[in-house]
């Protein structure tokens, strides 16, 4: 089964994300052979959000939704059963590097997009 | 007659569907169709040679028959349609060993990735074959929010790849210790609203698990523990009045239950057990002998609060401090703990307190634990201990004044 990690992490400026290297022990996580694919992302306040609102496209500036956690990353777990995927995603929240990370499988057989 | 063998059967045959069907859910509605057809045939036609191999074709029998008529179901899992390429031409024959995987599945209910309160619920509907019914009376929810909650489980399960196994090597003692505390949940689920059939039900969980698991430690300790308990359930009550242990009468308690638990306790001691169960079980052991090892057991509840760090285990401990050194030794023990809600922490107190003279103290403690108590027989005995206090302060009123 594939399995889609949603790493959240507290807030950071801009600059300490950007000036932040990835930790050495992450990247060792992201190595293991059940991850097959990862994307960092900028800090939530480069989001821009749309919503319908009268049937009109409607931006906003910022996240989703606010609050003190924010989207940092996506990693792509392919696993034989959850336990497989809660492994990697366990080992990954041990590092203390991440405020919580959320396990979702993933619905198509196909990642569309990705 | 045939219920109590549905009852048996139900969990065995579940299990077994779920492994070849690969779905809770589909195995659920196989399984009751056979046992349908079973209670409908055997009256007449007698039970079978092998009633769990009948049980178990005929459901999965039935469910393959099912899903070729209905091609465009979408349960179609690759197992299933492995399994009907294998075996397109076969019907699956009662007399077939079939593999108990009764363990495969309660590790799956008792999985972490599933609340609480449905794994609780799963188990007794998968395991213990209690109708949804049942299970939302005990627990006292509307049938249709028990109804929503095992269904979302189940739901999880197949969406999530919750996996029907049983855990390997490292995961193994945090998995285990997840469905023991299942089963202790629904032990004292029905030991505090004296709801006995769900203490039964934890009971007949627990027998399944050590004849499932016969090497794990913790897994004989939790059924002598609770064995042990259940032993003095026909003593607790008299006139749906509730007993203390003390002033219990000893023939009533169940002897061969007594015997049983201790002999699991040995069994775990033997297996060099020291888990929390094997401790709560050794404490249960002493409670029950005269006069009480207060020593004993207070130095085993300290042993327990090590392992669990939990302030009822001190709370517990703060009794036998009590009776050891004295109540105030107990209560100085009581006052360091943060415990508001929980109502033995109040009547704990209170008991105390009585004991001391403090009155008002008391009677303030009993109050709130009143007040997180359920109607019933735990309500009123300690409604009776209020009575006696004001009792008391009436034909003794305090100098000062200050008693009503």
């Amino acid at each position: 089964m594939k399995y889609v990690l949603l790493n959240y992490t507290k807030a950071q400026t801009a600059g300490e994300r950007r000036a932040r290297e990835m930790h050495p022990a992450v990247a060792a996580v992201l190595e293991r052979p059940a991850v097959s694919g990862w994307v960092r992302l900028q800090p939530a306040e480069s989001a821009t959000t749309l919503r319908l609102e009268s049937r009109k496209v409607l931006l906003t500036d910022g996240p989703f939704v606010d609050s003190k956690e924010f989207l940092a990353g996506l990693i792509l777990v392919e696993a034989e059963n959850l336990d497989g995927a809660l492994a990697v995603a366990a080992e990954l929240q041990e590092l203390d590097v991440t405020a919580a990370i959320e396990v979702r499988p993933v619905l198509e057989q196909k990642l569309g997009g990705a | 007659m045939l219920e109590d063998v549905f009852r048996d059967q139900w969990g065995r045959v579940l299990a077994t569907l779920v492994g070849v069907l690969g779905d809770i859910e589909l195995a659920e509605d196989a399984a009751q169709e056979a046992f349908a057809l079973a209670a409908e045939r055997w009256p007449d036609d007698g039970q079978p040679e092998h009633p769990t191999g009948w049980l178990i074709a005929t459901a999965r029998n039935r469910a393959i028959d099912r899903i070729r008529r209905e091609r465009t179901l979408a349960i179609k899992t690759e197992q299933l349609e492995r399994e009907l390429r294998d075996r397109s031409e076969e019907t699956m024959d009662e007399t077939e060993t079939f593999p108990d995987e009764r363990l495969e599945l309660i590790f799956t209910c008792c999985h972490p990735a599933l609340a609480l309160d449905a794994q609780v619920g799963l188990t007794l509907r998968t395991l213990g074959g209690l109708s949804t019914e049942e299970i939302a009376r005990a627990f006292l929810v509307p049938f249709e929010t028990m109804s929503k909650r095992l269904t979302r489980a189940k739901h999880k399960i197949r969406d999530a790849g919750i996996p029907f196994a049983v855990p390997l090597g490292h995961l193994l003692p945090e998995r285990l210790d997840a469905v023991l505390a299942v089963i202790y949940l629904i032990f004292n689920e029905g030991w505090g609203g004296g709801r006995v059939d769900l203490s039964a039900e934890a009971i007949r969980l627990g027998r399944s698990l050590v004849e499932l698991m016969p090497d794990e430690a913790e897994v004989h300790a939790l059924l002598a523990l609770m064995l042990l308990g259940h032993a003095r359930s026909a003593a607790r009550f008299l006139g749906g009045e509730l007993v203390l242990l003390d002033d219990q009468d000893r023939s009533l308690w169940d002897q061969s239950l007594i015997d049983e638990g201790r002999q699991l306790l040995e069994r775990a001691l033997a297996l060099h057990g020291s888990g929390p169960y094997i401790i709560q079980a050794a404490i249960a052991d002493l409670h029950l002998r005269e006069p009480r090892n207060w020593e004993e057991i207070a130095l085993l509840y300290q042993r327990l609060e090590h392992i669990t760090s939990s302030p009822v285990v001190t709370m517990n401990r703060a009794i036998a401090v009590a009776e050891l050194e004295g109540p105030e030794a107990g209560l100085a023990l009581l006052d360091r703990l943060e415990l508001d809600d929980y109502r033995y922490y109040h009547s704990t107190r209170a008991d105390l307190l009585r004991r001391l003279g403090r009155d008002d103290e008391a009677r303030a403690a009993y109050t709130r634990a009143l007040e997180l108590t359920q109607p019933g027989p735990e309500q009123r005995f300690l409604e009776s201990r209020l009575a006696d206090l004001s009792q008391s302060a009436e034909q003794h009123p305090d100098p000062q004044g200050s008693a009503h």
